[in-house]
């Protein structure tokens, strides 16, 4: 009688997880990867309702963007990546006439031109481009074979610099320079010659240089970008400006300690001492909040995504799966790092929200749908090589 | 073949996207450990001071309010200077309902219940973390009242700043102006930034005009402030990463004025309504800029309550109103110098020209004569007598010869009609009739027209025209500099408040008005006439050792206010003709020209030209020994 019903909870539990896999399997999800997307995203809700001072009305509007993000994530991941690919060179295109119509007619949001009106929804046509450059990119070198031959590489290049230079005139400095790394990560893997790859580093490790200057730097860009360069390098520069979001970010993050002040006891954030903290310096809050343990266990599900991303790009097929896959999860990457990095003072200030977790903006959609993406281009494997 | 090549390919390439991807994973993880080494640096190694930072203490940036510049008179002698005093101070983003603290506040008399909508609509002018004064200079008293309920009042403190202070008082006051709490439509205009930590502004006269000599920059220092967001003191490794910089005080300001010369004519006029503007001819210089009556500017930078401000507004004699700048009346006599000279370049009359004065004048087919205002009859008399005794007849004839185009072409070579320029705000231009002015100031057509009669009266400086008592110094100046201009001045030079490096203020030339020496000549001669003999303000020059020439004028009144009732007694009082004198001595190299106002003093030598005979007196001779005690010997002769 007692062993029967442990068997019958055991075959129980087995068939739930079995009938799991096989919905997840058919609605073309991966299970994995959507755990940790979810634990992130759950574990950005509780932060939030603690960082915007117990606001039940930002922690809902966030779940109401997360919604609309798994319906991006559910819709893409059921379109086979032949579709994505034949879509890609149309959707790059999309994406450049309407950078070139925000250059012209763009609305202006915070004496930047990045927002499209459209009456119903406001969104920033360089949000497309994160995917859309990869996209290109891959379906390109679909054909052409791997390494890309000299000429193919120029196309490449020219693919890259129309859409981030549009984006940097914006100015956006923060999402040109994410774009662009998004282009440069898919050269990487599609295995570009460390002998290119190198010098073309050491560019942008003058152009760095170059812009680290302020006169120098002021010739070429807008005095704000020049300024938030400046202030990685010598934070009491200017005491209100830029710098100001480092120091506090920094004494909140180190203030922390191992175990943190407890959820909604961080005094910096709570005090409003830290800039922005519903948003790009959420990281902080987490760090002020519940400490050195806090701050690895989300880096810990972070690495567990990107891991269980570029794991599902290796398993992939075709050139085009594969290379996206990988880039896709590697820019995930870059976001997380350009984020943690600027919050914790080892970067510039450059305006790049936390992944899944920053309050607002369209970044959220975006990334879901990266995410549906790398989930079809995973489970859209033929099961028998052809 | 091309099968087995594309099959090697396909090995070889997910062979080399095995190995970047692997690369990749390694960079991921290279570069997250060196993440959470930062991580563990700020939250480990440096725990400790991050914590402390936070915890007890936070890093602020606080302004340093700079000091506001000295204003001096010539000679050194301190008019504004800036004194400690304890004010009141109320952090909004400390305090948590800034309404129920003020109410507070005001329940322990420490505010005035009046005050609260005006502070609350300061402090939400304000940014949240910027500390705005409730209170600007408490007692002793005061400051015991309020340690005792501090812990009542979170953001709300005592702090020490520099107020402004005014050591001579109501002296000179229209000429300095005051300080004053800034208020909401200042932060309208200001550079915030430029602004945190100060809590006074020029609100009139120089020290609004000078504001952005007087005020400096201000500088920041990090401070720590505890959790309730006072400003603590503490030892030890947290303090050495504090930085300041320094405030940059402002800068002195030196004037052409000479506060003993000014103290003579306040005191001459003092119970008076009047004014009085001293000038020097021969570079516009302001000796001296009297309003009586004044006020205590000292009572700005205190704070007034709204009842003190309105008892000061609504005084039938108007303190607040600068009658030397933006009083205007009607000159009467004293333009008839200017008028003699149009008459003169235009060659309408020789300085010989003879009228037989009977009293009246007539004009063909208007029935009603026009009389000689103080009635009289002067007989022959020629231009210089003409001025001298002040002979309407000669002037209503002159006027109509000359026509009012001529008159009001010449007279605007004058200044009049447009503001002279001072150094100074709000000066008021006044009015010099004009057909195309008569054309635009009245609507109805029928007043559009300019009458001839019109040009008879504006002859002897009454009917539509205006001046203030600063244009009238400033016309005279320019007969007693035989035709050389300049716009007035207060301010002789800037000192540095850093370098104490002194940059005088050139003077500045205005167009010259033309005309043959023989011809100011004459005029002169006209207003010399008028001391002396049987001239209208002969009384005034007597026991003079200079010369001088004048001019005495009578206007009707025009008051300055609009619809008030006052009693039968002050409307008899008030409707009497105010009194004007016009001087400059010596006359052979005029050194000083004053014009004098005394509303409702009846004819012009007698209110009038005794005051400028002691400002004359008091420039040229210095101080009297009677008067030893009044004026400071500091304050010297004015030289």
């Amino acid at each position: 009688m007692h062993l029967g019903n442990v068997n019958m909870q055991g075959s129980t539990t087995r068939r739930t997880l079995t009938y799991s896999a096989r919905l997840l399997g058919r609605l073309h999800l991966d299970g994995p990867l959507l755990i940790g997307i979810g634990a992130i995203a759950m574990l950005g809700l509780l932060i939030l309702y603690s960082s915007s001072g117990q606001n039940m009305g930002v922690a809902r509007g966030q779940g109401y963007r997360l919604i609309m993000g798994l319906v991006a994530l559910l819709t893409l991941a059921q379109v086979a990546p032949k579709y994505l690919r034949m879509a890609a060179p149309w959707l790059y295109g999309l994406g450049i006439v309407l950078l070139l119509v925000v250059e012209i007619v763009g609305d202006f949001g915070k004496g930047a031109q990045r927002w499209l009106d459209l009456g119903v929804i406001r969104f920033q046509p360089s949000e497309i481009m994160k995917l859309a450059l990869p996209m290109l990119c891959a379906w390109y070198l679909h054909d052409r074979g791997l390494p890309p031959k000299p000429m193919t590489m120029l196309a490449l290049l020219a693919f890259i610099i129309v859409p981030v230079g549009l984006v940097m005139v914006q100015p956006d400095l923060g999402t040109g320079l994410l774009i662009a790394a998004s282009g440069f990560l898919l050269l990487f893997l599609a295995g570009l010659r460390w002998r290119i790859m190198l010098p073309l580093l050491a560019v942008a490790i003058v152009g760095t240089w170059f812009v680290s200057d302020f006169s120098r730097c002021t010739s070429v860009f807008h005095d704000y970008q020049c300024r938030r360069v400046q202030t990685l390098i010598d934070p009491t520069t200017d005491p209100l400006g830029a710098g100001y979001h480092t120091i506090q970010g920094t004494i909140a993050i180190g203030s922390g300690g191992v175990y943190g002040k407890g959820w909604m006891n961080g005094s910096q954030a709570q005090l409003e001492f830290l800039p922005e903290r519903s948003t790009d310096f959420i990281f902080a809050v987490i760090g002020e909040e519940f400490g050195l343990l806090g701050l690895a266990l989300l880096l810990g599900l972070y690495l567990f995504v990107i891991g269980r991303g570029l794991f599902m790009a290796l398993q992939c097929q075709d050139t085009f799966a594969r290379l996206l896959a990988g880039t896709l999860s590697l820019t995930f990457f870059v976001y997380v790092f350009v984020n943690a990095g600027m919050v914790s003072g080892l970067l510039p200030v450059v305006g790049v929200p936390l992944p899944l977790v920053s309050y607002g903006g369209t970044s959220m959609v975006t990334l879901m749908a990266s995410f549906g993406i790398l989930m079809s281009l995973h489970s859209h494997r033929k099961l028998i090589g052809s | 073949m091309n099968t087995r090549f594309r099959i090697k390919d396909h090995w070889a390439e997910q062979r080399m996207f095995l190995r970047r991807t692997l690369t990749a994973g390694g960079l991921v993880l290279a570069l997250l450990c060196l993440l959470l080494a930062r991580l563990v640096q700020l939250q480990v190694v440096r725990y400790d001071y991050y914590a402390q930072l936070s915890q007890g203490n936070r890093v602020r940036i606080e302004p340093i309010p700079p000091s506001r510049g000295l204003i001096l008179d010539r000679n050194g002698v301190v008019l504004a200077e800036n004194i400690p005093a304890y004010q009141l101070e109320l952090t909004a983003e400390q305090t948590p309902d800034a309404q129920a603290a003020l109410e507070g506040l005001s329940a322990l008399g420490l505010v005035t219940t009046e005050d609260i909508p005006q502070l609350l609509r300061t402090i939400g002018s304000r940014r949240s973390f910027e500390s705005v004064p409730v209170s600007l200079r408490m007692s002793e008293e005061e400051i015991a009242l309020f340690a005792v309920h501090r812990h009542d009042f979170p953001g709300v403190d005592i702090r020490t700043r520099l107020t402004r202070r005014y050591p001579l008082g109501a002296t000179a006051v229209h000429a300095l102006g005051y300080v004053g709490a800034i208020s909401e439509q200042d932060m309208a205009r200001i550079d915030r930034d430029v602004y945190a930590g100060t809590s006074l502004i020029g609100k009139l006269g120089l020290e609004a005009g000078y504001e952005g000599q007087l005020h400096g920059k201000p500088g920041y220092r990090q401070v720590l402030v505890n959790a309730q967001g006072r400003q603590i003191d503490r030892e030890g490794a947290l303090q050495a990463g504090l930085s300041s910089s320094p405030a940059t005080p402002g800068n002195d300001l030196v004037l052409t004025l000479d506060i003993g010369v000014q103290r003579v004519a306040e005191e001459e006029l003092a119970g008076k309504r009047g004014a009085a503007v001293a000038l020097d001819p021969r570079d516009g210089s302001v000796i001296a800029l009297v309003s009586m009556p004044g006020f205590d500017p000292n009572l700005f930078g205190r704070g007034l309550t709204v009842a003190e401000y309105d008892q000061l507004r609504n005084n039938i004699d108007r303190p607040l109103i600068n009658r030397s700048l933006r009083g205007f009346y009607p000159p009467g006599s004293t333009i008839k110098p200017e008028i003699a000279l149009a008459g003169l370049t235009y060659g309408v009359i020789d300085a010989h020209h003879q009228i037989t004065c009977h009293g009246q004048w007539r004009m063909p087919g208007v029935r009603r004569p026009w009389t000689e205002g103080r009635g009289g009859v002067h007989g022959k008399v020629d231009l210089i007598e003409a001025i001298g005794r002040s002979c309407d007849v000669y002037f209503y004839g002159l006027a109509d010869t000359l026509n009012v185009d001529r008159l009001s072409t010449f007279l605007a070579g004058f200044g009049f009609g447009q503001v002279t320029g001072i150094d100074m705000p709000g000066e008021k231009s006044g009015v010099l009739p004009s057909r195309e002015w008569k054309r635009q100031h009245y609507s109805q057509p029928q007043d559009k027209v300019w009458f001839p009669g019109e040009t008879v009266n504006f002859g002897i400086g009454q009917g539509y025209m205006t001046v203030t008592p600063l244009q009238l110094a400033h016309a005279t100046s320019i007969v007693a500099a035989r035709g050389k201009r300049f716009a007035p001045r207060l301010a002789a030079g800037i000192r540095d408040g850093q370098t104490g490096e002194m940059i005088g203020l050139p003077a500045r030339p205005l167009p010259q008005v033309q005309a043959e020496p023989a011809q100011w000549r004459t005029v002169i001669q006209g207003m010399q006439a008028a001391m002396t003999g049987r001239g209208t303000a002969q009384a005034a020059a007597e026991g003079a050792t200079y010369s001088i020439a004048g001019k005495t004028g009578t206007a009707q009144v025009i008051s300055i206010e609009q619809g008030e009732t006052y009693d039968e007694k002050t409307i008899a009082e008030r409707k009497r003709d105010h009194s004007w004198f016009v001087a400059f001595a010596p006359v052979e190299s005029p050194r000083i020209v004053v014009a004098v106002l005394v509303e409702n003093g009846g004819f012009g030598a007698s209110a009038a030209a005794p005051v400028a005979r002691r400002i004359l007196d008091a420039y040229l001779v210095g101080p009297q020994p009677a008067d030893a005690n009044s004026v400071q010997s500091d304050s010297g002769t004015g030289e």
